[in-house]
């Protein structure tokens, strides 16, 4: 009944609607985004673009005097953009490391920006409550022309990648080896980083500067537990990244009093933490589970081994033999008894008498193949 | 200047030099973005203490932090060791989950208290005068000035006992470990610092201008000297110009002092990093200019030294021919071959180049150092 | 002098990094149809060179021509075989999808491979022996399948001239025999090849011509006529050590002091 009304709240409520859309449009445009990033080792590249936006989203405000949310946007994006050109300048021709230049750049632009907006907030008519939400995002205060906004530029950013997808993953893979083929990948690098700026743009308003970096790392980092595959990843990511944006915005929308960035961010990360535990193949939980029988295999065939090496020493290779030698030769690692009755079970040994045990025929050619696997 | 604008500027300078110490290890050993995650999550370190004291003012507050800090740390490694993220996204990941759960936990359960989050976020250090330590009755300075000090000391103690270690494990982890030394020690210890520190210093400057005062002093010192010694104490002057020049400027321009500390310290990595003598933008050029002389003339003594007695060399070594085979344009061909013959490198006979004996020195030098 | 055409010629190439000089004057002469290896110490610039070559690096003085025209012109005549180390094999894609990378230099901006590529890049897979692994997941992959999924990548661009860096670097038996199959059918097509090698003793085997490299261009001809101890030593210094001295002792050559990272096991 509750979700029944809460589908029709979101087809019906002009806010709610709003509101949902936002956070869809930015869970997509990030996580897609976010996916190369990710694969590039440059996850906190986003943490330094979002912070950096924040004196451009100011300055485009004292310039222009509006608080609409393109104008902003596109200041973010030059500021976001000039950060990367900056960190990159420095990386290349000083000493500096890639950390420390992001570090740098993302407080000291930072800082910049928050000496703007305070000295902003000083102009009359200046209602702060609109750049002030670009710092934890105010899913519930987005109007339905910011939302077209973030869409114009998501789209935009979306069908750049489309157009430049095997630019992009040959970037992201062998950039060197796109060079060979005469790409320029500076500039392909130039168009995806671009890109990026845009995507992290899309969400600042929604969840602002602080947090905005999470979500073009959690969907992407979530999404490639569950596949191999470059197109599924990123498809995945956006379904992630919406999925997060969605229920997040609702939470926070609902009156619930939570700040809509923080909101969003942990939703996604419980997105990740499962991801990491129950993903087939390579979740923690899943190996686990490989790990212990492959364990349990080793020990079944070491015990096989043992029995053939007494039967190789006997004239009669069915000879039964005590089960306490068995132990004496697995060094007490233990579980012989449950051992031997699940090699009993698959009917490779025999059980003589209460002690005593014996290979099966199926038993001994099984144990002269393991044995000889083993000696190869 | 009143009494409140000086104990502003005292306490802007102890928790800039303060950050600044422990900084140069991050700058030094590639953790500078670890010093991002820590300051946002001691957050909910606060947080998590103050529901078990129900305190704000306890010390087992920062305890409490400190410890979130080294969790932090922990699982950052943790995530990372499962391989199934990078350690730069497991940065990306932790921090940011810790950090929104703080401020969640704070808007949910602690709205009344002096906890909240833009204040978490931007520090007001205008404000931080206004909360007096009294000693038997009489005001003895701004508690933020005797934390911050005490935050100082710690890590002055820290870096002068630990010195050796931290050098060694900091330059060679492998040969510390050999030495007996552990460097998951060392390691752990200097988060802790770094987690202390960030604490203390949030509370007035908030949470991401604390990444600015302990990564912006030691990059800028770290364009400027080789010196571990050496970056330290620039590292401290600059952040101490940093605070103060950027109260003077907040003051001025009636805005945030934090940020405006973060910006001049921006200005004084700017300044350093276009004008600092060896390895700024400026020496870098003008050496380059300078090199692409002395490595044109070094290229030419070696394609000279190189055809010297073969057949081909009729041909290689006709002046106009050599821009012909370097791919020179013709007037810096020119111009190369005018300043060897200068500096008598080569002679020129009717049209052909010859090495003099300084050349083929010069030649055979810069193919041994090369090698 | 030029019985066969000449592939590649390298004149007075000098390249810099930085303000470090890493080749200085190097002339290089490579016939058409030859496979042609590059040796020398670490830190000789063999995979410079190559690069320069491939114009990946702006080279501060010198030629290079492809058949007689510059790279730039020529650059569809060329295939490449970075070092296998030098990509992360944890990426998200398969065999198949690599492989097809080689095509893309061919298709251009924007224009996505289709079935054309992929029939090339099964093709491809099928002569190093991968056409099994199409579909897998290229971390599951040993070093030597790694390394026949590159020279694959290389096969569908449909060069003329190969370049390989370090193609035997830490590859199983099989992949060797593979490769040195494949380098040899290729020669036979009239393909040339171009690879830097670490292996000494396998060079005169394996390869036509050689380059002694460092840093300047110490030696370049056919095996027979450079690959001397005298060249080797004055490429080494006195890291090489030689068993025999006698005669053509070429082969018994051994790097006594590898330092890291020497061909297959």
């Amino acid at each position: 009944m509750e979700l029944w009304s809460l589908l029709q709240d979101l087809l019906f409520d002009y806010t709610l609607r709003t509101v949902a859309l936002g956070a869809a449009v930015l869970g997509i445009v990030s996580g897609s985004l976010g996916s190369f990033a990710v694969l590039r080792r440059q996850s906190l590249l986003g943490d330094a673009m979002s912070h950096a936006a924040l004196p451009g989203i100011v300055i485009a405000f004292i310039l222009t005097r509006s608080k609409f949310s393109l104008v902003l946007l596109l200041g973010a994006l030059v500021a976001g953009w000039l950060a990367t050109l900056l960190m990159t300048a420095i990386v290349r021709y000083t000493r500096v490391k890639q950390d420390s230049a992001l570090g740098l750049v993302l407080s000291i632009f930072f800082g910049f920006g928050l000496v703007l907006l305070t000295y902003v907030q000083r102009i009359p008519d200046a209602n702060q409550a609109g750049l002030n939400s670009y710092l934890f995002g105010q899913a519930a205060a987005l109007l339905q022309r910011d939302v077209l906004a973030m869409a114009v530029l998501g789209s935009a950013a979306l069908v750049l990648m489309g157009l430049f997808w095997k630019e992009f993953k040959l970037l992201s893979f062998d950039p060197v080896f796109g060079a060979s083929l005469g790409f320029p990948m500076r500039l392909v690098d130039t168009l995806l980083t671009t890109t990026l700026v845009i995507a992290i743009v899309v969400g600042l308003q929604a969840v602002g500067v602080v947090l905005m970096s999470a979500m073009v790392v959690a969907p992407a980092a979530a999404a490639r537990q569950w596949t191999d595959r470059l197109s599924i990843m990123v498809l995945l990511a956006a379904l992630f990244g919406a999925l997060a944006g969605v229920i997040g915005a609702l939470i926070s929308s609902s009156g619930s009093g939570l700040a809509t960035g923080p909101t969003i961010v942990l939703v996604v990360s419980a997105i990740v933490t499962i991801s990491i535990f129950l993903a087939p193949n390579r979740g923690l939980l899943w190996r686990w589970i490989v790990r212990r029988r492959n364990r349990r295999r080793l020990r079944v065939e070491a015990v096989l081994a043992d029995l053939y090496t007494l039967a190789t020493q006997h004239e009669n290779r069915y000879h039964a033999h005590d089960a306490v030698v068995i132990r004496t030769m697995r060094a007490g690692q233990g579980g012989v008894a449950h051992t031997l009755d699940i090699l009993q079970e698959r009917g490779l040994v025999r059980k003589e008498d209460e002690s005593r045990w014996a290979l099966t025929p199926d038993g001994f050619r099984e144990a002269q193949r393991i044995t000889a696997d083993m000696q190869e | 200047m009143s009494l409140t604008q000086i104990e502003i500027q005292l306490i802007a300078t102890v928790v800039a030099v303060a950050c600044a110490l422990p900084g140069v290890f991050l700058v030094l050993r590639s953790m500078a973005m670890m010093s991002d995650a820590i300051s946002h999550t001691v957050l909910l370190g606060i947080v998590i203490g103050f529901f078990i004291v129900e305190d704000i003012n306890s010390p087992l507050l920062i305890a409490g932090a400190a410890v979130m800090g080294l969790i932090t740390v922990s699982l950052v490694e943790l995530l990372n060791r499962t391989r199934l993220v990078q350690e730069d996204a497991a940065i990306g990941l932790v921090f940011p989950a810790l950090f929104s759960l703080a401020v969640i936990l704070i808007s949910r359960f602690a709205g009344d208290v002096h906890l909240d989050s833009d204040a978490v976020l931007l520090g007001e250090l205008a404000f931080a005068p206004f909360d007096r330590l009294v000693i038997a009755g009489s005001d003895v300075g701004p508690v933020a000035l005797y934390t911050m000090t005490g935050v100082l000391l710690l890590n002055l103690t820290f870096i002068l006992i630990f010195y050796k270690e931290l050098k060694l494990a900091t330059f060679d982890a492998a040969l510390a470990a050999a030495l007996g030394f552990s460097p998951g020690l060392i390691h752990y210890g200097l988060m802790g610092l770094v987690s202390i520190t960030a604490v203390g210093a949030f509370d007035t400057v908030g949470s991401i201008l604390v990444v600015a005062l302990m990564i912006a002093p030691p990059v800028s010192a770290y364009l400027l000297t080789d010196r571990l010694t050496t970056m330290l104490g620039l590292s401290a002057v600059f952040a101490a110009i940093g605070a103060i020049t950027g109260y003077w400027v907040a003051h001025w321009l009636d805005a945030n002092i934090a940020g405006s500390m973060a910006m001049m310290l921006g200005l004084i990595f700017g300044v350093v990093f276009l004008f600092a003598p060896e390895r700024g933008m400026v020496a870098l050029a003008q050496r380059r200019a300078r090199q692409k002389w002395e490595f044109a003339q070094a290229a030419l003594t070696i394609h000279l030294l190189n055809h010297e007695g073969t057949p081909a060399a009729a041909q290689e070594n006709r002046v106009e021919h050599l821009s012909h085979h370097l791919r020179w344009q013709p007037p810096f061909a020119a111009e190369v071959v005018q300043r060897a013959q200068r500096h008598g490198l080569v002679e020129r006979h009717n049209g052909y180049l010859a090495l003099t004996d300084d050349g083929r020195q010069l030649a055979r030098e810069t193919l041994m150092l090369a090698t | 002098m030029e019985e066969k055409h000449a592939a590649i010629e390298v004149a007075d190439l000098t390249v810099a990094y930085q303000e470090k000089p890493v080749l200085w004057d190097v002339d290089m002469y490579v016939p058409e149809g030859i496979l042609m290896a590059i040796v020398g110490p670490n830190g000789a610039g063999k995979t410079t060179l190559i690069k320069a070559i491939m114009g990946l690096i702006q080279p501060a003085a010198g030629q290079i021509s492809i058949y007689g025209k510059p790279f730039r012109e020529q650059r569809g005549l060329v295939g490449y075989v970075p070092q296998r180390g030098s990509v992360d094999w944890d990426f998200p894609t398969n065999v198949l999808d690599v492989v097809m990378m080689g095509r893309y230099g061919r298709l251009g901006w924007i224009r996505r491979p289709g079935r054309e590529e992929e029939r090339l890049a099964l093709e491809a897979l099928e002569k190093v022996g991968m056409a099994r692994y199409s579909e897998r997941q290229i971390s599951q992959l040993s070093g030597g399948q790694q390394q026949r999924v590159f020279l694959a990548r290389a096969l569908v661009q449909e060069a003329q001239i190969y370049f390989m860096d370090e193609p035997f670097q830490g590859v199983d038996a099989t992949t060797e025999r593979a490769i040195i199959t494949l380098l040899k059918e290729l020669s036979a097509a009239n393909k040339t090849v171009v690879a830097v090698h670490h292996d000494l003793q396998t060079v005169p085997e394996y390869f036509d011509y050689v380059t002694l490299l460092n840093v300047r261009c110490i030696a370049s001809g056919p095996v027979e006529q450079v690959f001397s101890e005298e060249n080797l030593r004055a490429t080494y210094g006195g890291r090489v050590a030689f068993l025999t001295a006698a005669g053509n002792g070429a082969e018994q050559v051994e790097p006594a002091a590898t330092t890291a990272g020497h061909g297959a096991i």
